[in-house]
């Protein structure tokens, strides 16, 4: 963080009760990781450009300009439960002075845990079976927030799993579209290897190569698109169970903690082995 | 399709004509899905070899043009018929019972494509003819006012294969129905009118005159017309851009299509003004997939005012007044009337509504300052430019200043056109399209507000009850629970699927309110549904999830027995039916006897 620009714009912003400093162009994520207060995200990664899709980082901020944007349709029925606040994603919101932010309230855990079902329903997540289990964010996410079961009943959807990599495996059951290897393939490892296709529900993960599978697509295990998935949909073949159950990242880690990224990125030469 | 070994030279025949099609399409528009669409005439579907070669002719990512085919319900990746019916599945312009009889009639299962090729039949969102009955498009051409005799006459015209061009020109017969004409529908305004009335007054005064004429948003949302060019105006940017939005998929809304149809000049001419205050040299409008039946006529209108001196370079003599329109045609995505889903679907991406801020204004098309208006907004402001503030101000409320035109369907003598101050009453409405025995009202589409008989004073303006011009009528008769699921359904298939709350959270709506409307629901399922409704509206990324909850929360609020009177009568049902769980069994094994069932 550039210590300058902290100096010359002192504002702050206060998420449940506490005053955190912001420098300009940070979201409400950025102040919030700076300050070590977790907001719980899946689909978010310092250095990667801010998506807004998982909505686990929804956050209320109360005492707003009454006038909310124009296509903010919630304000026009009588359902809104509080004009006074608004819901947004903390990683794509501009963080601005004065900010009254709720976060770690019951009703928000309430809402992400909520979202967590659906993350989990939605797809095919065996945890016993997935190699990713102890180092997968969704897994740490949902036990963070308390979930016990899907609640939902199961979507049991027909994904298509991509074998064809000589090192990588991608195994679309567990995606959950944040999108972080696509924006990791495009912004880091300047490749574009991964796109999202398809509309709702049928949404899926493609793989930008003339066959559509992995082995011609120039993916390369050293990309950071291979290691950044947060669940286990992209896997490095030949590398299972190496670090056991029981010592995994969030054996050890609670999934709030600063700087886990780069021990789940490491994930084969464990920091504390 | 024959069985042969694919030669290299075969390869090399296919690709040439691929290449040939994706160059002639080109020479047109470089834009996307209009490639897409020439491909898909030609081959009836986007091939593999034709992703490839349309990634290449355009140097962009296989994977972009992939994920766009596989967004557009228009787009396919396997063949379709020779014949590819569309059958609206809205409650105003659907009807199943026609659908299922097409579909027995020519032997076609639903979605699929018969095994000759000839025919190919599938549901699509509201088409925008519901003020002629049950509507479908046959290779993207509307045929309306369906009865069981026009299906037969359209079973037999496909069966002998006779040429779309040769069908019988009364089949394709679409009427204006304007039943109501007010301020805008009522006063003439030849082409030109408009302009040479802002040039007179100047890109500043006519901006001042838009400000204070109280226009606003005709999509519903209602902001500030004037406000929005002004912001723009005072952006910085390397250009600046002008979007005509004709996605209109809100179903029941069809006063587009009639101000597309009738009322062009207005139309580009409301754009060009926006251009000439904002400094824009090139505008779009946004034409919806439905609606391409359109597009020849308003190209002939486009190269009528550039032959006038109305579009192009020097606009009415004016040195620097340089602009023109293209038109883009979406592919069947409701979501891409999102302002920014569609400047998305404008640079060729899928339509995903963009993060905000930073607003289309300020960062829109290609990340330019952009005017994103809807049809009607910019056929207001031509007529403000030509009559001023004063005049519009004249009619309507004192924040919902002119008149709204509105599209008026289901239960009603009179569907069509209506166009009223702001301000009428929903009872004016209803009792003018000759309703009666009216059950419910659905204002502004599936997105907007339902209401019953003890609301029908309420008044139609941004103060109250807001549209985007939507009225759906539903008399005592009707199914109301199903209009409900129907419309649950229809935020499910449109949702763009970005984000968790809706993407997830439509699919579970409709699948608990099929399980009330199976008699299989319980109050926990009420309580369950109205708890995820909430999420969905507030936790969503954009206006299609904060509104797909709607209908549920308004019809359990103001017709909760249409839920109650479904209930089962236990503490609990659970989701698996382990008798339904059986069917595939059964159809595997040919059996359906009592000993294959449970009960």
């Amino acid at each position: 963080m550039n210590e300058d620009a902290k100096m010359v714009t002192p504002n702050t912003i206060n998420i449940d009760g506490q005053d955190i400093p912001f420098t300009a162009g940070q979201t409400i994520m950025d102040a919030a990781f700076a300050a070590g207060v977790y907001i719980p995200h899946l689909c978010h990664r310092p250095g990667l450009t801010p998506h807004g899709s998982c909505k686990l980082c929804t956050v209320d901020i109360r005492n707003r300009i009454a006038a909310s944007s124009p296509s903010d349709r919630r304000t026009q029925t009588k359902f809104t439960v509080d004009a006074d606040s608004r819901s947004v994603s903390a990683c794509t919101t501009p963080a601005a002075a004065g900010q009254q932010i709720s976060s770690n309230t019951p009703a928000l855990n309430e809402v992400r845990k909520t979202i967590t079902q659906m993350l989990f329903i939605e797809g095919n997540h065996l945890c016993p079976s997935c190699e990713k289990s102890g180092d997968c964010t969704l897994q740490a996410v949902a036990y963070h927030l308390g979930m016990l079961d899907g609640h939902f009943p199961q979507f049991f959807p027909r994904r298509e799993v991509d074998a064809s990599h000589p090192t990588v495996m991608l195994d679309r059951d567990r995606c959950i579209l944040c999108e972080l290897c696509v924006r990791a393939s495009r912004e880091v490892d300047g490749k574009n290897v991964f796109a999202i296709a398809g509309r709702g529900i049928d949404a899926h993960l493609i793989v930008n190569s003339p066959s559509g599978t992995l082995e011609d697509s120039g993916l390369e295990t050293g990309d950071m698109a291979v290691h950044i998935c947060p669940v286990g949909a992209i896997l490095i073949k030949e590398h299972g169970y190496e670090v056991p159950i029981g010592r995994r990242t969030f054996d050890l880690h609670h999934v709030g903690e600063a700087g886990l990224e780069k021990v789940v990125l490491a994930k084969a030469r464990h920091h504390d082995e | 399709m024959s069985k042969t070994s694919i030669t290299s030279q075969g390869n090399a025949i296919r690709t040439d004509s691929l290449r040939s099609v994706i160059a002639l399409a080109c020479a047109e528009s470089r834009h996307l899905l209009h490639v897409l669409y020439a491909l898909q005439r030609q081959f009836l579907h986007i091939s593999d070899a034709a992703l490839r070669e349309v990634a290449a002719y355009l140097d962009i990512p296989i994977s972009q043009v992939d994920a766009v085919v596989e967004f557009y319900s228009f787009l396919h990746k396997s063949p379709r018929g020779r014949f590819d019916i569309m059958f609206s599945n809205c409650t105003s312009c659907g009807d199943p019972e026609l659908l299922r009889l097409l579909c027995q009639r020519l032997d076609v299962v639903e979605g699929e494509s018969r095994a000759d090729g000839l025919v190919s039949i599938d549901q699509t969102s509201c088409i925008g003819m519901c003020d002629h009955g049950a509507a479908l498009l046959v290779n993207g051409t509307p045929i309306a006012h369906l009865d069981a005799g026009m299906i037969e006459r359209i079973a037999i015209l496909i069966e002998t294969e006779r040429p779309l061009a040769d069908w019988p020109a009364e089949l394709f017969v679409v009427t204006g129905n304007i039943r109501r004409a007010g301020l805008l529908l009522n006063d003439g305004l030849a082409a030109g009118d408009g302009l040479r009335a802002m040039l007179a007054c100047g890109a500043t005064g006519t901006l001042g005159e838009v400000i204070q004429s109280g226009l606003r948003g005709r999509g519903g949302a209602g902001f500030s017309t004037g406000m929005k060019w002004q912001f723009c105006r005072e952006e910085r940017g390397r250009a600046r851009y002008v979007v005509c939005n004709a996605d209109e998929g809100e179903p029941g809304t069809f006063k587009d299509r009639v101000l597309l149809h009738s009322h062009a000049d207005a139309v580009f001419e409301g754009m060009t003004i926006c251009a000439a205050v904002i400094g824009a040299k090139q505008g779009f409008l946004y034409l919806r997939g439905e609606y391409r039946y359109l597009l020849p006529q308003l190209q002939m209108v486009l190269v009528r005012r550039r032959e006038m001196g109305l579009l192009g370079t020097g606009i009415l003599g004016k040195i620097g007044f340089d602009f023109d329109i293209e038109i883009a045609v979406g592919a069947g995505a409701y979501i891409c009337g999102e302002e920014s889903a569609l400047i998305e679907s404008l640079e060729n991406k899928r339509g995903i509504p963009r993060n905000r801020p930073p607003f289309p204004v300020t960062h829109g098309y290609l990340g330019q300052p952009t005017v994103v208006n809807n049809v009607e907004t910019f056929a207001a402001a031509a007529h403000i430019a030509l009559r001023g503030s004063a005049w519009f101000r004249k009619s309507g409320t004192d924040e919902s200043a002119g008149s709204k035109i509105l599209s008026v369907s289901g239960d009603c003598a009179k569907p069509g056109i209506y166009e009223y101050p702001f301000g009428v009453s929903i009872r004016q409405v209803l009792d003018d399209c000759g309703a009666q025995d009216v059950q419910a009202v659905q204002i502004g589409g599936p997105a907007g507000t339902l209401i019953g008989n003890a609301e029908f004073d309420r008044r139609l303006c941004f103060e109250d009850l807001s549209t985007g011009g939507s009225i759906m009528v539903f008399g005592e008769k009707r199914d109301l629970l199903a209009v409900i699921r129907n419309f649950a359904h229809f935020f499910a298939h449109e949702s763009c699927g970005f984000c968790t709350p809706c993407r997830v959270g439509t699919t579970l709506l409709r699948k608990r309110l099929s399980k009330i409307a199976a008699g299989r629901g319980t109050q926990y399922d009420l309580d369950e549904m109205k708890r995820l409704a909430a999420l969905v509206k507030h936790r969503s990324h954009c206006g299609l999830g904060q509104t797909a909850s709607n209908p549920v929360l308004d019809a359990m609020h103001r017709f909760p027995h249409i839920f109650e009177q479904r209930l089962a009568q236990s503490d609990f049902e659970p989701y698996f039916d382990l008798d339904a769980a059986l069917e595939e069994a059964r159809q595997v094994t040919h059996r359906n006897d009592a000993a294959a069932h449970l009960e």
